[in-house]
């Protein structure tokens, strides 16, 4: 059954942690969980969401949920999935599921993502990315955009924050030809529900990378984050797409497919001029970022579906 | 039954009849044999294990504690900088209070690249919560991956377990093996019983949490009380298994000679034979020498020590390994048991086997004569000596 508002449980699985107001981590989390149901095992790496939700003796998640090494997220997911399935004891209902942000993911845990993906275990591995270091305060990674300030890449005379551009996590993952993967944002949820609903259902490594704003770091109101997280994707910054890996699309190489395909861009710059972590940018840099978006996209309008 | 095994080959016989559910492997010189052999018994079906191929030693232990999370009896196994690589997993297993059981092939640590066999890997790693057993042959190697396992998951300790083979001297070289019969290592070891630390779906839980200042001391007073019942189930898992297997181990410590000994050497891992079998000699030469090889680095055997080295006139302690700018970390541990028992005779560390340089019978015996010169003029004079570097003990 296709999920919705209307359908989605309202069991929660994920509550009385410490997440900052308007937190759109904790907002995938809790959806996501929603989706997976009560036999999800969930692995968290050190960051945002272990340091939220798992404070002794205030422990937040209603399902099985461990904390894993900073690195180590797809290898304890592994381990996990591993353990079950010799012990003969994994549910029919059971999705072994990872939550590592940008960092977590992009940065530190790739590697052993990239193991994952390659042996093709049976786990679910969620993104959630708030573009950059957030639990120790706002620090540069990869996926930290061209142009956001952030405590590691200060917005001064000669730079205006970060100067590099966001690592293509998406195409990094897909060329494994993981079997699923999909990017989403919090502010599309149905799109993430229906996501998540889909790699729930698909056996092998499914991946999802899902942008989850946050106010603290990017400096918004704590009430816009769903609203930053749908403008990142109508203004074309971030796109909605899917995966679909040879061994379930039959395509050589697997498939992409855009879900969304907007005629017209909103404004990056209002886009961008809401946000704190960008207010150094000059016109010349908005201008850089609006070519660059339309180069990624008339790639990605040419080649994926 | 008898067979000609390598250290490595042992251990993965006895990895073998433990029957782990998932095995997470990464090759290192000189552990490879371990997980190729593994592999091997998994292919046949001799071994029924999920065998995991990890990209990464660090990964390598993460997928063992989620295999343990789950209540599955897992192994992995690694050397030198592979275990400096997971160092940081270390402390998650302990913490974690996961019964895991690893294998280390002692190994030097970069740089200068080594691939032989010291003991700098696993005793830089002391502090990280693990209990760390040191194996003296392939037997004894074969019989503590088995005990490990029946250590590591009893309800009292609940601490993971590194077994350690010195590179090349164990690790690589053949010795003839009594490989016990599944039936007996089953009725040894039974499956393990998950505990209170792995998933539930019928309660679930929240494991591997992080803990403030008020409750985290709790949780590290407790990973130290608990390796420290380790001793006295060490006890009852040996009486066991010489009932079951016919052989005796002998706990924290092994000792020879050391009754009456007047001059002791303390080391510990594959050295131990050869310094045994000089005993004899500096016997004949009117020298009272005993030996003490320590099996149990973690916990620290210091109530045993000093029990065997009560009337013991000098000490010396050999190991492979230098905690550069300070000495031997097992010269510092001995020497704070010796202090704490108010045992006051001159000690003294010999350094040496560094990146698998050999270490001579003659080398043992000069070590032996330079504790009795200790011994007559009850200072240890220079305290920590590299061994064929500065002819230690024979030509001042």
């Amino acid at each position: 059954m296709a999920l919705n508002a209307s359908t989605i449980s309202d069991n929660e699985l994920f509550f009385g942690h410490k997440a900052c107001a308007g937190c759109g981590g904790s907002l995938a989390v809790r959806a996501a969980l929603k989706v997976l149901g009560p036999h999800a095992i969930a692995a968290l790496p050190a960051g945002c969401m272990s340091a939220v939700g798992f404070n002794f003796p205030q422990l937040s998640f209603a399902n099985n949920a461990m904390i894993t090494p900073f690195a180590a997220t797809a290898a304890v997911l592994t381990g996990i999935e591993a353990g079950l399935r010799a012990q003969g004891k994994k549910p029919d209902d059971c999705t072994v599921v990872g939550f590592a942000g940008d960092g977590g993911t992009a940065d530190i845990g790739l590697q052993a993502l990239s193991g994952a993906i390659d042996r093709n275990d049976d786990v679910l591995y969620i993104c959630y990315d708030n573009e950059a270091y957030m639990n120790t305060g706002i620090q540069k990674s990869s996926l930290t955009p061209f142009g956001a300030k952030t405590t590691t890449t200060p917005a001064g005379q000669h730079a205006h924050g970060c100067l590099t551009n966001k690592k293509n996590l998406f195409q990094i993952v897909a060329a494994h030809d993981i079997t699923y993967a999909a990017t989403a944002s919090v502010g599309y949820l149905p799109d993430f529900v229906r996501k998540v609903e889909r790699a729930r259902d698909i056996h092998g490594t499914r991946f999802i990378h899902v942008m989850a704003p946050c106010p603290t770091g990017w400096g918004c109101a704590v009430d816009e984050t769903v609203d930053i997280a749908r403008d990142i994707v109508d203004t074309g910054l971030w796109y909605l797409a899917e995966f679909e890996g040879s061994a379930i699309s039959g395509v050589c190489g697997g498939k992409f497919t855009l879900n969304r395909n907007p005629q017209t861009f909103a404004s990056v710059e209002a886009y961008l001029k809401r946000q704190g972590r960008f207010r150094a940018l000059d016109e010349c840099e908005i201008a850089e970022i609006e070519a660059a978006r339309d180069a990624a996209w008339e790639v990605m309008r040419a080649s994926w579906c | 039954m008898k067979q000609f095994l390598s250290g490595d080959e042992a251990f993965a016989e006895g990895v073998r009849l433990a029957r782990p559910q998932v095995i997470s492997a990464y090759p290192i010189t000189p552990q490879t044999v371990v997980v190729e052999r593994l592999s091997e018994m998994v292919e046949s079906g001799q071994l029924n294990a999920e065998y995991v191929h990890v990209e990464s030693e660090h990964s390598a232990l993460s997928c063992a504690i989620g295999a343990s999370a789950t209540g599955a009896r897992t192994f992995t196994a690694t050397s030198s900088q592979g275990l400096l690589y997971m160092a940081e997993c270390l402390t998650y297993a302990a913490g974690g209070r996961f019964p895991i059981v690893m294998m280390n092939a002692n190994r030097a640590t970069a740089l200068p690249w080594n691939i032989y066999g010291d003991q700098r890997d696993s005793l830089a790693l002391l502090d990280h919560g693990w209990i760390q057993a040191y194996a003296k042959n392939n037997q004894e190697a074969l019989d503590m991956a088995l005990m490990a396992y029946a250590l590591a998951e009893d309800a009292r300790v609940m601490t993971p377990v590194m077994v350690n083979l010195d590179g090349f001297a164990l690790t690589h070289t053949y010795e003839t093996v009594d490989v016990p019969e599944q039936a007996q290592a089953d009725a040894f070891l039974p499956p393990y019983e998950p505990a209170a630390n792995s998933f539930n779906f019928e309660h679930p839980v929240n494991i591997g949490y992080s803990a403030g200042p008020e409750y985290n001391k709790y949780f590290k007073y407790w990973e130290h009380r608990d390796m420290l019942a380790a001793p006295t189930v060490i006890e009852e898992i040996e009486t066991h298994f010489a009932q079951i297997f016919g052989r005796r181990y002998t706990g924290m410590l092994e000792t020879a000679h050391t009754d009456d000994a007047e001059v002791v050497l303390v080391t510990l891992g594959s050295i131990a034979g050869l310094a045994e079998s000089v005993l004899e000699q500096l016997r004949e030469e009117g020298i009272r020498a005993g030996l003490v090889r320590i099996r149990y680095m973690r916990p620290f055997p210091k109530d045993e020590l000093a029990h065997v080295l009560m009337r013991t006139k000098a000490i010396g302690v050999l190991e492979k390994d230098i905690s550069f700018g300070g000495e031997g970390t097992v010269f510092t541990n001995v020497n704070s048991a010796l202090l704490q028992a108010g045992i006051s005779v001159p000690t003294c560390n010999f350094i040496g086997g560094l990146g698998g340089d050999d270490i001579s019978v003659d080398d043992l015996c000069d070590i032996y004569r330079a504790l009795v010169r200790m011994a007559n003029q009850q200072s240890a004079g220079e305290h920590v000596r590299f061994i064929g570097i500065d002819n230690v003990g024979g030509h001042e």
